[in-house]
Formats: C-alpha cells, sequence, structure tokens
C-alpha cells in the first residue's frame, strides 16, 4: 500500500472502531492471580470491558482497540476485598460527629442503614486504594440492641458514588456484646431474638396492623420492616459469635429457621466447633490473628484458627472486626502473610499462599453470597484489578496501579501529601504552609 | 525449673547482709541513712528485682546472618553464648566440646526485642474490668503510682509477646490518662510468680508523662483541670515548679540534716527526674505540643527521653536530634484521634534520615507480637520515598535503640561480647511477614523453640481453659 492510503486505512481504522471506553483495560504479561485459591502464573493476561472481567489466564486474547498495559511480569491480581470494615462512615473515631457507626439514642436498631451515611472523600479511602483495597463490606455497630442494623458493599473509588450494594446484608450481635445490647445477659439477647423474629412474622402477615410504639417498642414498624428479608431468607445475617457455645446456639437457631442465610463473624473459638460450622453450611467472616484470651469468649483464640476451619471445610474470609475497622482494611495482606507464615510453624495451622490471598478476596464475597461479582478475576466479576511491584503478601509490596470496575484509580492520598511536604523537614525560602 | 546450687546460695547470702537488724523489709544492702536518694534515708529501690537467669546450654548459633542490633551485620556468621552471656560474634567460631551447636543455614540471628512501650500486665488479658489496672484516672497527677504495682504476672500476653514476636525485654508503662501517669517498670519477658520476679535489675525508671488529647478529655468531662492543651503545661509546670521546691528542701536537709521533710510519693519521683535518675517517657502526638514539652523541659531543667507515639515527629526531626530527645513509633497507625490525624508511614524513616534518635513501639498486646514486620513496614515505607535503610541499620529500631532510651543498652540491645544472651533465632529472615522466632532465649537460657511443645509457657490463667497449650 502507498504511504497514503495507509494513512486513510488507519484514519478509517480509528473513525470506525469503538470508542475506548474508560471501563476497558487489558493487562499482559502478568504474574496472575485469579484470587480463587489457586497459585499465581507467569505470563497471564487480564481483560477488562465495560467494568467486568472477560477472561483471565494464560493465552487470553487482547481486543483491539482497548488500553494494554504490560505488567512486564509484575503481580497482577483482584483488588482486596476487606470483609469486614467501618470505612466510609468514621473519618475520625473519636470525633463523634464525623463517626456514623453507631448511634446510642435512636430508637431504630435494625432499619438503620448505613449507605446514606458512606462518604467517599472520608480519608481512609483514599489510603486504603492506595494500597489495593478496592472493595469493602460496610458494618453499623450496635447500640442497645442486638440488632445494628444493614450493612452496605461499597468500592473504594475516587469518584462520588460509593455504594455497591446498599441494605447487603443484617448485622446482629451475640455473645458478650449482645447481651450488653439486650440487657445484659445472653439469655436476654436469645429471648429478644426471637421475639423479634415473632415480631416480625407478625409484620409480614398483617403490615396494616402494627402497631409501632415507637421508641417504647423492641421492633419499630421500620426495624421489623428491615428484619422481613432476613426471615425470609433473602438478606444475609451476618452474627458477631466468639465463643465456641454462642457460635453452637446460633447454629441451633439456624436449625429452627433453615431459611436464615447465617454467616459469622469473628468466631475466634471457630476451630473448636469447626466440623458443625461446616455440616450447617454456614460461612465465616474471622479475624485473621486473634491469638488472645482478649475476653472470656475467646479463651481459646488461636492464630491457627483460621486454617483449622478451613480444613474442616468452612467457608472463611477475612475482615478486621474492632481492629480499627475504619481506617486499616489494609493491613489484611499482612495478616495473610502471617496465616501463611504458619504454615511454618510446628503445630500451627496456616494457610497456602493461594488459600491466604483468596480468604481476603473471593472467600469473603463469598461469603456474602456475591462471589459472582466481586473478589476474583474469574469472568463476568467487576474489573477490580491491580498491579504491584511483588508479592501482594510480602511487607514492602506496593500497588503500582489499582483499576475499579475497570477504572484506574488515583494513588495519592493526604498522607502522601503531608510526606512530600515534609520528607524534607527544613523550611525553604517560605513557610512549610505554602509548600505544594 | 532446677536452679544452680550458685545461684541459691548467692540469694541467700544477699538476704543474710540485709537482715542485719536493719529494716528487714529492705532487701538493700546498704545500711539506710538520713534523708531520701540514693543510699540515703528510705530506700530508693523498695521493691528490687528478684529476677534470676535460668540456666542455660552453652550454646553456638552458626551459619547464620547476624544483625547485631548495632547497625552491624555479619553473613555467614555465628554467636557464641554461656553462662547467660555472649562470648563472642563473628565468622567461623570454633565449636568447642560441650557447646550445643544450631546450625541455623539460611535464618537469621538477632537480639531479643526490645519494646519500649506495652501495658502488658497492666492491662492483660482478658480485658475484663477487674484487670484495668493501667490508669489511675482520679487525678492528672500521679507520679507517685508505680506501673509495676499493676503488673500482673500471669497475663497470657507475655508468652504471646515472647513466642510470635521474639520480645525478651519490655517497658511497661501507665497509660495516658493522666499529665503525670507514675513510674514504668522493666521486665524480662519470663514469667514468674511475682512482678519483682520478672523486673529486669538494675534498669532506670521512668516516670510516663502525656500531652495531648487524653488528660484534657478525662478530666476535662469530670469539670477539673485540665481541659484544655493550655490546661496540661499549666498543671504540668505547677507541678514542676513543686517539684523543684521540694528537690530543694531535700537537698538541703541532705546537706545540712535536722528534721527530714515530709515525704511525698509523687514529688520523689518527679525528683528522680530532676536529678537525672529516671528518665521521662513522654505520650506525644503533636509536633506543636512536643515543642511546647521541650522547652518545659528546659525551663525546669530535666531532659525528656523518648516521645511516645510521636505521630508528628517527622515535622520536627530536627528539633528532637537538636534536643537528643528520642521517637518511639507504630509503623502505621493514624486518624483515630484528632492528634493522630496527620500520620505518615515515613515517620521512622525521616526521623533516621534526618539523624533524630527513632525506634519502633507497639503500645498494643498484637502489635508486640509483630515488631520485626513493624519495622519492616517502616524500612519500606522509607525505601519507597527514596530512603534508604540497611536491614542492620533498621534493626537498630527494636534493638538498641530501645535499649539506649531504657538505660540499660550496658547489658542488652546487642550481640556483643559480655552482654546479656537476650538472642532469637528466626526462621527466615525477620522482615519477611514468613517469617517467625524459631528459638528465643533470655540470658542464655532457652525458654521458646518452636520444634519443643513443652517449651513455651503457659500462664496460670491459661491452666485449665479451652486451648491450654495450644499452638498460639
Amino acid at each position: 500500500m502507498s504511504a497514503r492510503s495507509l494513512l486513510l486505512a488507519a484514519a478509517a481504522a480509528v473513525c470506525l472502531a469503538a470508542p475506548a471506553v474508560a471501563q476497558d483495560v487489558a493487562i499482559t504479561n502478568a504474574r496472575l492471580v485469579i484470587g480463587d485459591g489457586g497459585q499465581p502464573i507467569d505470563g497471564g493476561t487480564v481483560v477488562v470491558r465495560g467494568g467486568r472481567v472477560v477472561a483471565a489466564g494464560r493465552g487470553v486474547a487482547v481486543p483491539a482497540g482497548i488500553r494494554v498495559i504490560d505488567a512486564g511480569g509484575k503481580w497482577v491480581s483482584p483488588g482486596i476485598f476487606a470483609g469486614f470494615t467501618r470505612l466510609g462512615i468514621v473519618e475520625v473515631d473519636a470525633v463523634d460527629p464525623t463517626n456514623d457507626s453507631g448511634a446510642s439514642s435512636a430508637p431504630f436498631h435494625a432499619a438503620i442503614d448505613v449507605a446514606p451515611a458512606v462518604n467517599p472523600r472520608s480519608s481512609p479511602i483514599a489510603i486504603n486504594r492506595a494500597e489495593g483495597v478496592t472493595r469493602a463490606v460496610v458494618a453499623p455497630d450496635n447500640r442497645g440492641s442486638i440488632f445494628a442494623g444493614q450493612g452496605a458493599i461499597i468500592d473504594l473509588g475516587a469518584d462520588m458514588d460509593a455504594v455497591t450494594r446498599p441494605r447487603a446484608f443484617q448485622y446482629m450481635e451475640w455473645g458478650e456484646a449482645g447481651a450488653r445490647g439486650a440487657g445484659g445477659s445472653r439469655s436476654a439477647a436469645y429471648a429478644l431474638f426471637r421475639n423479634a423474629l415473632f415480631e416480625v412474622r407478625d409484620y409480614v402477615a398483617r403490615p396494616a396492623n402494627y402497631v409501632d410504639r415507637g421508641r417504647d417498642a423492641f421492633l419499630t414498624r421500620a426495624d421489623a420492616e428491615a428484619l422481613v428479608p432476613v426471615v425470609q431468607g433473602r438478606m444475609p445475617l451476618l452474627v458477631h459469635a466468639e465463643r465456641a457455645s454462642d457460635i453452637l446456639s446460633m447454629l441451633a437457631l439456624k436449625r429452627e429457621m433453615p431459611s436464615l442465610r447465617l454467616v459469622l463473624v469473628g468466631a475466634s473459638e471457630g476451630w473448636m466447633v469447626a466440623a458443625q460450622i461446616a455440616a450447617a453450611n454456614v460461612p465465616v467472616i474471622a479475624n485473621a490473628l486473634v491469638d488472645l484470651p482478649e475476653s472470656f469468649e475467646k479463651l481459646a483464640a488461636t492464630q491457627s484458627n483460621v486454617g483449622r476451619m478451613k480444613t474442616a471445610g468452612v467457608l472463611v474470609g477475612i475482615g478486621t472486626l474492632n481492629e480499627d475497622e475504619a481506617r486499616q482494611a489494609r493491613w489484611e495482606k499482612q495478616f495473610a502473610g502471617n496465616l501463611v507464615a504458619l504454615t511454618r510453624v510446628p503445630g500451627a495451622t496456616g494457610l497456602d499462599w493461594g488459600a491466604a490471598f483468596a480468604a481476603i478476596t473471593s472467600k469473603p464475597a463469598e461469603a456474602l453470597g456475591m462471589g459472582d461479582e466481586f473478589g476474583s478475576l474469574r469472568a463476568g466479576r467487576r474489573g477490580d484489578v491491580v498491579i504491584w511491584d511483588g508479592d501482594p503478601l510480602e511487607i514492602g509490596t506496593s500497588a503500582v496501579s489499582v483499576f475499579i470496575d475497570g477504572v484506574e484509580q488515583p494513588l495519592v492520598s493526604r498522607q502522601s501529601r503531608l510526606r512530600d511536604r515534609y520528607l524534607d523537614p527544613k523550611e525553604g525560602s517560605l513557610p512549610k504552609a505554602y509548600e505544594r | 525449673m532446677l536452679r544452680s546450687i550458685f545461684l541459691l546460695g548467692a540469694a541467700a547470702g544477699l538476704s543474710a547482709c540485709a537482715a542485719t537488724g536493719e529494716r528487714a523489709d529492705s532487701a538493700a544492702s546498704t545500711p539506710p541513712s538520713v534523708g531520701p536518694g540514693k543510699g540515703k534515708g528510705y530506700a530508693n529501690d523498695p521493691f528490687p528485682s528478684t529476677y534470676k537467669a535460668y540456666p542455660g546450654a552453652p550454646t553456638l548459633l552458626t551459619n547464620v546472618t547476624v544483625l547485631d542490633g548495632e547497625g552491624g551485620r555479619i553473613d555467614n556468621g555465628s554467636v557464641l553464648f554461656r553462662d547467660g552471656k555472649i562470648v563472642a560474634v563473628g565468622q567461623g567460631l570454633a565449636a568447642e566440646a560441650g557447646v550445643t551447636v544450631i546450625d541455623g543455614a539460611g535464618k537469621y540471628v538477632t537480639p531479643g526485642v526490645i519494646d519500649i512501650h506495652s501495658h502488658l500486665g497492666d492491662y492483660p488479658s482478658p480485658g475484663v474490668d477487674a484487670h484495668s489496672d493501667g490508669n489511675e484516672a482520679t487525678g492528672p497527677v500521679t507520679a507517685e503510682v508505680w506501673a509495676e504495682h499493676s503488673v500482673w504476672p500471669q497475663d497470657p500476653g507475655f508468652g504471646r509477646a515472647l513466642a510470635n514476636g521474639g520480645v525478651t525485654t519490655l517497658q511497661v508503662l501507665p497509660g495516658s490518662a493522666n499529665l503525670f501517669g507514675g513510674r514504668s517498670v522493666v521486665l524480662k519477658n519470663v514469667y514468674a510468680r511475682t512482678m519483682q520476679g520478672m523486673k529486669f535489675p538494675q534498669a532506670p525508671y521512668g516516670l510516663k508523662m502525656a500531652c495531648g488529647e487524653n488528660p484534657k478529655r478525662v478530666y476535662g468531662s469530670k469539670g477539673r483541670a485540665p481541659s484544655t492543651r493550655m490546661g496540661n503545661i499549666a498543671v504540668d509546670r505547677q507541678t514542676w515548679a513543686r517539684a523543684q521546691e521540694y528537690d530543694r528542701r531535700w537537698d538541703k536537709y541532705e546537706e545540712k540534716g535536722g528534721d527530714p521533710p515530709s515525704r511525698d510519693l509523687a514529688m520523689d519521683t518527679l525528683r528522680g527526674v530532676l536529678d537525672g535518675e529516671i528518665r521521662v517517657q513522654n505520650h506525644c502526638y503533636r509536633a506543636d505540643e512536643m515543642a511546647n514539652v521541650l522547652d518545659m523541659a528546659k525551663e525546669f531543667g530535666y531532659k525528656v527521653t523518648a516521645f511516645h507515639h510521636a505521630v508528628e515527629a517527622y515535622k520536627i526531626a530536627d528539633l528532637l536530634k537538636a534536643n537528643d530527645t528520642c521517637a518511639a513509633v507504630w509503623a502505621d497507625w493514624y486518624g483515630f484521634k484528632m492528634e493522630a490525624y496527620d500520620a505518615v508511614p515515613e515517620n521512622l524513616a525521616i526521623l533516621e534520615k534526618e539523624g533524630a534518635c527513632a525506634m519502633i513501639h507497639s503500645d498494643d498486646a498484637n502489635g508486640i507480637q509483630r515488631l520485626n514486620q513493624e519495622v519492616a513496614k517502616a524500612r519500606a515505607s522509607g525505601n519507597r520515598a527514596g530512603i534508604k535503610i540497611s536491614e542492620e541499620q533498621a534493626w537498630r529500631w527494636l534493638a538498641i535503640g530501645p535499649a539506649r532510651a531504657l538505660g540499660i543498652d550496658g547489658v542488652t540491645g546487642s550481640l556483643k561480647a559480655g552482654k546479656m544472651a537476650d538472642v532469637v533465632l528466626w526462621n527466615g529472615n525477620p522482615f519477611s511477614v514468613y517469617t517467625r522466632p524459631q528459638m528465643v532465649w533470655v540470658d542464655g537460657a532457652l525458654l521458646y523453640d518452636a520444634n519443643d511443645p513443652r517449651r513455651r509457657p503457659v500462664s496460670d490463667f491459661e491452666l485449665g481453659q479451652p486451648g491450654e497449650g495450644d499452638v498460639k
């Protein structure tokens, strides 16, 4: 072809090709981690179109016309799916007006919905995004009841649209915190829970007749309505229980109510009753490394908890309940690495690398019944992809590029701004306040 | 555990010396005389350490990468210790008869980890109200309380710190509810029936002070001073002024005799600070508040040994260096309070770059179990920002750094001949998340062995509980 016709052909190709969309990207030459429990594979490719994973693996074809990134052998994985956080609803824990995790004088509890409270601009979101956390489970905190309210799934993107799935689950406290919320004993919590189920059934049968006693009610009309999908098995019920016997009492309740989509949170003593949890097909979102009898609910806590539960066939994901959950979801990578470390400690039960990485990506998503959407690079999942400069579980590895729904994210945070200002602490010809 | 006859005999000898008709409750070997202070008047060490090293076998660790804790590194190195002391550190040390040789191919050996900020024992597990002994929050000035009197030696946290974190020495401080929290205590991370049995022999005392939000929130909410930051400083300065007066009165009495002045336990501690015997360990987050504290210290003639937490230390690295004041910090805690809002993960690295004294700390029963990882994080953050710090330099942050700040660097904090054999053999590179302690020695006694389920402590509390003796 002549030079001119080549140019014309090229121009025509550009005009006719589908416009490259911000949510399209292909990453080639990757040390690819799918997040499904398998080990990394070299020479991998991920293709994201319209914000979703089309394919990931070796020998995947890259469609024409989309942005291609050569990862140059770097690790590429799904973004971290933080299994239990309070990201986005707290700016500074100790500053009450910025802390929307719980409301002690509100008349509502189960009806609480964190979704409207999520602030995409809260500083922990940018800080955790920069470390490869792309999606998070956000739960309310209970005050004055066993029910804390309805949590959400959020993305950690830089846009103003953070809530991916509002009213994604109901969170409930059992054990010591549940007892506190119910007036002072576990039996009170148990009675309260059964009474709540009774009132919800009553509400479903005759919604117009439901007497809303407002503040004096245990369940306001709004609370009863919020619990309908839980009772009917359309919404998971995440229950915080640590002690082995508390886990068993909750499993017994599920046997009475098979429609209940129960998910256990915490479960420090889960390893003691792992067979029962597995037999009940109840997923668990556990803290990774609790190993102290911090309370009488956690006497048997051990870092081998997660590994033992997984070995017994329990579906276990990692969360950071009561571990700086408003701001340190990024620690999950370090925690997962520690679970791998246990495989080299005699007598301990850890997770191999693939399983550990799945525990902070696909497993927590699956625990919530959302493994089809999040937490892995299987086809059809959200295009949450991270390029790392090393093993993502090893200390010192940084996220080089972070994509959420296929859109590349900024990795700047106010911490990086402060760092840049003070890397050289000396004032120049103007005060530090002028340095940007 | 069997004790050597020699050690028993020596202890018997000491107590015999003390029981010469003077106060029977004092184990001090010098007969007391009038006035406070070293060797005068009331005993200056009324709760002396009864810690004794446990027996150990002469041990040679070979074929290891040695990080000596002072910035030195020996590849293909070896460490020999015997009778509780480091004998030699170098390459190709010979194995003599009777020495247990451990070939640590591919592994690292470091001094035992030192955590300069812990509340183990004072806020132990389980964290129930009856155990909540870390803050005497009944007044903003409680320099008279001593953290050691709250230490519960059965805290399971001590064992976790040893087995998972390789921690051999720790400073237990009062909390930060008060401006003057009380005396701290340095402990050997070795279980004992009594606090005295854990107490690090001859370690200087510290005085816990706190600036910032905690004191003013605790007391402001009770409608009393301090309720503001300016209130914090005012109460501080008034207290130091009283301490100076107390100091003068007792100095005069010691010099000239007469009727001894009234004894004030809080002022005793402050006098100890003014006399340079007790080290100020000051919880303080914000740069401006640290600057105020440094000026106050100059005003009253005392030294701030270390700021703890010091989240904004990076902003005033030059000031800290000029005052020879250390900063004990976290790798990446931030944002839980306003005063922690400006935390950056490069804090430690910037301090190191600027030549300020800096080290890691945990302030947490879980964090103490992975201080090596926290150091690795801090080093990596620095590296990313262009501040290159070697492994051997970074290891100072949990070895000689805290040892110096605690005044025990003469006897521990590094692998040097003559020092206590507080040693960790790691099962890999301790900067990796995949590494854990394999063996931990304190004064040459093997107190943790990953390969020996019987060589790990189970505190009284854990006996007969679910999970007793489990790998944790």
